[in-house]
């Protein structure tokens, strides 16, 4: 082994990034290695912008990123992909659902949601890799998946087999959204395997 | 590493709490919820042969499981930071009548302010109620600690503090499961007055005692498994706790380590061996300067606050930044964006009295819970929040100083839960010496902000089943409130002239604004018919858009494209409903003066 590796999860309070977090933590331990997740509960749940910090390795220690080390991010909105940019390094990958969800001030009209935000990710020459996770969802019959349709796309950047993702799945959602959810996860997954 | 499996589980350090509360042999627990420590009782409440509970205040969670102690059981109390300020009554003299079965007290500490109004240190506890505290870095390392914990409590006839911070409570690391054991102590009555009647006679005696369990305390802190010192390289050593300790692993693995599990009281004779030792002595901890004082106290020199901030979480890159700035990395430097920071949900109960609030000129004494979001704009409708229950008083000190110029024009807001919680007392002493200030509650039928917990209002009791259910009407008439009102809050205009009929009483007065949190399962699974914009007719005037509701969108328009779609070239945009998200409350409709807001047919 010997690898180790940070994953930063960003994006709207809501969207279901605890249970993609989740299911990446169990899928490392799986593999083998020692695994610590952050996450902030209360008051940024709310609709806030909301992160999610997961480490593993052959031992961690701290719960938390630094800044500049984080080797994946797993951005659920488009925004919220940059906003941690001081987060990422130069072979940093950045897996960007395409979806923008307007803050308040945009949504009130006090100010307008940036143009081709992410520009500012792709000029620095990190690479990003665009997912439809909710088209993807709606496609294979429950929008509700679009965040296990993130956890496929990532698949492809880790070691692990796509079994030890599916069996995780499988455990964790009610029995009669199994087989939608796997196939979220082999939707996504294809994206990133082009 | 082995697999997760029957003894390894995956947890967070609120979740390890649990576990290990139970497997320690806990009978009873209390507290009231609080970020960062909310999930330790709602998972404890699973588990089998352990009474659990949600008390209406830190104080009274303490009191029962101090009540628990004596009947002699193991007991837990649980809270975050502030809710010790409110403990800290039955704490400071529970520390003289010591315990019968073990009691721990659980206190999570919030540095940076991720959901909390201030950042207290709550080490500073231990010290001033001469009281032992124990400090995990992990979820890894609870189980253990909380077992010793509970025996030392009982060997040493102590309440033990055992102090968290968000890093180690909403934290997931692998945790071993332990072997489930019991206490010896034998619950039953034990008459014991001189150690539990703290009249002055009493007390003085008990205090003797508290002076030499702390000698006994310092002796255990010298030998205790749990302060280590780790080996390593350099001049440099560091004293460490809490989650701080992997911050210095994380930054400075090989460098050596005095590791405190305890952080009060302190092992002078281990730390000045260890000072003794090392070159340099760079003490890491988070907010105030608490080890590094007294150590520096002992008339050891060393280094802390000179060098680390002492406001915010500690991180491995502030480690880094400030002990060895030369590794540091250049990093991009941030983007500016829009912020965007939580807000109330779609369908909210509080937004429609926070409209009214908005639009009254008055000012709006707030207070703790979802609804304190009512500051941001666009309803701004906030002008002061201190802590849970201050709302009625701050009216009530501001009404008396200004007399006749405040009539009118002090309103003050309070959720249900937290006037169940310290907001009475406020209420009974407006009535008492007489002010006319306005109190609304706003009465959605849960403890919302921390993840619905039941309250003593809800109906239901922490495990979800039916209990007696407190009336606030019948509460506020009893305590003198001769004009309780009850509205709808998301029917804005009745709720409007019920309020301001309301200010202008020349006596206390009381509005109950009584609608279910959109959050709550049984609202989530109920079938909401959703509005929808009548695009046609929509003139612009963001009338809806003022509500701030996350489900109403501003579409802003060049005068070409508002020619296009059909409006008037100087129509600046217009506003859209997102029928996925909206929970059908129908504030937006009240509000809309061109019939441009319709209620879809189901």
């Amino acid at each position: 082994m010997g690898a180790q590796g940070n994953i930063l999860f960003s994006g709207v309070g809501g969207q279901g990034i605890l249970l993609a977090s989740e299911i990446m933590a169990y899928a490392l331990l799986a593999a083998g290695y020692d695994v610590k997740k952050s996450e902030v509960h209360g008051m940024a749940q709310r609709g806030g912008s909301v992160t999610a910090q997961l480490r593993y390795g052959d031992k961690v220690y701290s719960p938390l990123i630094e800044p500049g080390r984080a080797d994946i991010q797993m951005a659920f909105e488009m925004m919220e992909a940059v906003r941690y940019l001081p987060y990422l390094h130069k072979d940093s990958t950045v897996i960007v659902n395409t979806q923008k969800i307007l803050p308040p001030a945009v949504a009130t009209g006090k100010t307008t949601y940036p143009e081709d935000v992410l520009d500012h990710i792709t000029a620095r020459g990190i690479k990003v890799v665009l997912v439809d996770a909710f088209e993807l969802a709606r496609e294979v019959g429950e929008v509700r998946t679009a965040n296990v349709v993130m956890v496929g796309a990532i698949s492809a950047f880790l070691p692990m087999a796509s079994s030890v993702y599916e069996e995780i799945i499988a455990a964790r959602v009610p029995v009669k959204f199994k087989d939608v959810n796997l196939k979220a996860f082999a939707a996504g997954r294809k994206v990133s395997q082009g | 590493m082995a697999a997760i499996g029957d003894d390894l589980v995956w947890m967070s350090g609120n979740e390890a709490i649990a576990l290990a509360a139970y497997e320690a042999g806990v009978k009873v627990a209390s507290g009231y919820p609080g970020t960062p420590s909310t999930e330790i009782l709602e998972n404890l409440s699973t588990y089998e042969g352990v009474y659990t509970e949600w008390a209406p205040n830190e104080k009274v969670g303490l009191e029962v499981a101090l009540g628990a102690s004596f009947a002699g059981v193991r007991a837990l109390a649980t809270m975050k930071h502030v809710g010790l300020n409110v403990a800290a009554d039955p704490l400071f003299t529970a520390s003289y009548t010591g315990v019968r079965g073990g009691l721990v007290i659980i206190v999570a500490d919030d540095p940076e302010m991720h959901s909390s109004q201030n950042e207290q240190d709550s080490r500073n506890y231990a010290f001033a109620a001469k009281l032992p505290m124990l400090e995990p870095s992990d979820p890894s390392e609870v189980g253990a600690l909380l077992k010793e914990a509970f025996a030392l409590s009982e060997q040493l006839d102590t309440p033990v503090l055992f102090r968290t911070t968000t890093r180690v409570a909403h934290v997931k690391s692998v945790v071993k499961k332990g072997e489930k054991i019991n206490s010896p102590v034998i619950p039953g009555i034990e008459r014991m007055p001189a150690k539990f009647v703290m009249l002055p006679g009493n007390a003085r005696v008990r205090r003797v005692a508290v002076g030499e369990r702390m000698v006994k305390l310092k002796d255990l802190a010298e030998t205790a498994a749990f302060n280590r010192v780790e080996p390593g390289v350099g001049q440099r050593g560091f004293i460490t706790s809490g989650v701080s300790y992997l911050y210095v692993k994380e930054v400075f693995p090989e460098a050596k380590v005095l590791k405190l599990g305890m952080c009060w009281p302190l092992p002078e004779k281990k730390i000045r061996e260890f000072a003794s030792e090392v070159d340099e002595l760079i003490v890491v901890e988070e907010l105030d300067p608490f080890l590094e004082l007294h150590i520096k106290a002992m008339g050891i020199p060393c280094h802390g606050k000179d060098l680390l901030p002492d406001q915010g979480e500690l991180s491995p890159a502030i480690v880094r930044k400030s002990l060895d700035p030369a590794s540091v990395a250049e990093l991009f430097a941030p983007v500016p964006l829009p912020m965007r920071p939580p807000n109330m949900c779609a369908g909210c109960p509080h937004r429609g009295i926070f409209y009214n609030l908005s639009r009254m000129k008055v000012f709006v004494s707030g207070d703790i819970g979802c609804y304190t979001l009512g500051f941001l704009p666009p309803l701004s409708a906030m002008d002061s929040c201190v802590c849970m229950g201050a709302s009625v008083g701050i009216a009530h000190g501001m009404a008396k100083a200004l007399g006749a110029e405040a009539k009118g024009k002090i309103v003050s807001v309070i959720g249900d839960s937290t006037f169940m919680h310290t907001g009475l007392s406020g209420l009974i002493n407006t009535v008492y010496n007489g002010s006319s200030s306005l109190l609304i509650i706003l009465d959605n039928r849960i403890t919302a902000m921390t993840g619905q917990q039941d309250n003593p209002a809800s109906g239901s009791n922490i495990k979800g089943e039916a209990a007696n259910s407190i009336d606030l009407e019948a509460l506020c008439r009893a305590v003198g409130v001769r004009q309780v009102d009850v509205v709808n809050p998301h029917d804005i205009n009745s709720c409007r002239k019920v309020l301001e009929a309301a200010l202008e009483r020349d006596e206390a007065s009381v509005v109950i604004a009584r609608a279910p949190c959109v959050l709550l399962p049984e609202m989530k699974k109920a079938k909401h018919i959703p509005y929808s914009t009548r695009l046609a007719d929509c003139t612009g005037c963001m009338a809806c858009i003022r509500l701030g509701c996350p489900a109403i969108s501003w579409n802003p328009l060049t005068p070409d494209e508002a020619v296009a779609k059909g409006y008037k070239e100087k129509q600046k945009g217009f506003a859209l409903i997102n029928e996925v998200q909206c929970n059908g409350c129908g504030q937006c409709q009240a509000l809309c003066k061109f019939d441009a807001i319709v209620r879809q047919e189901a």
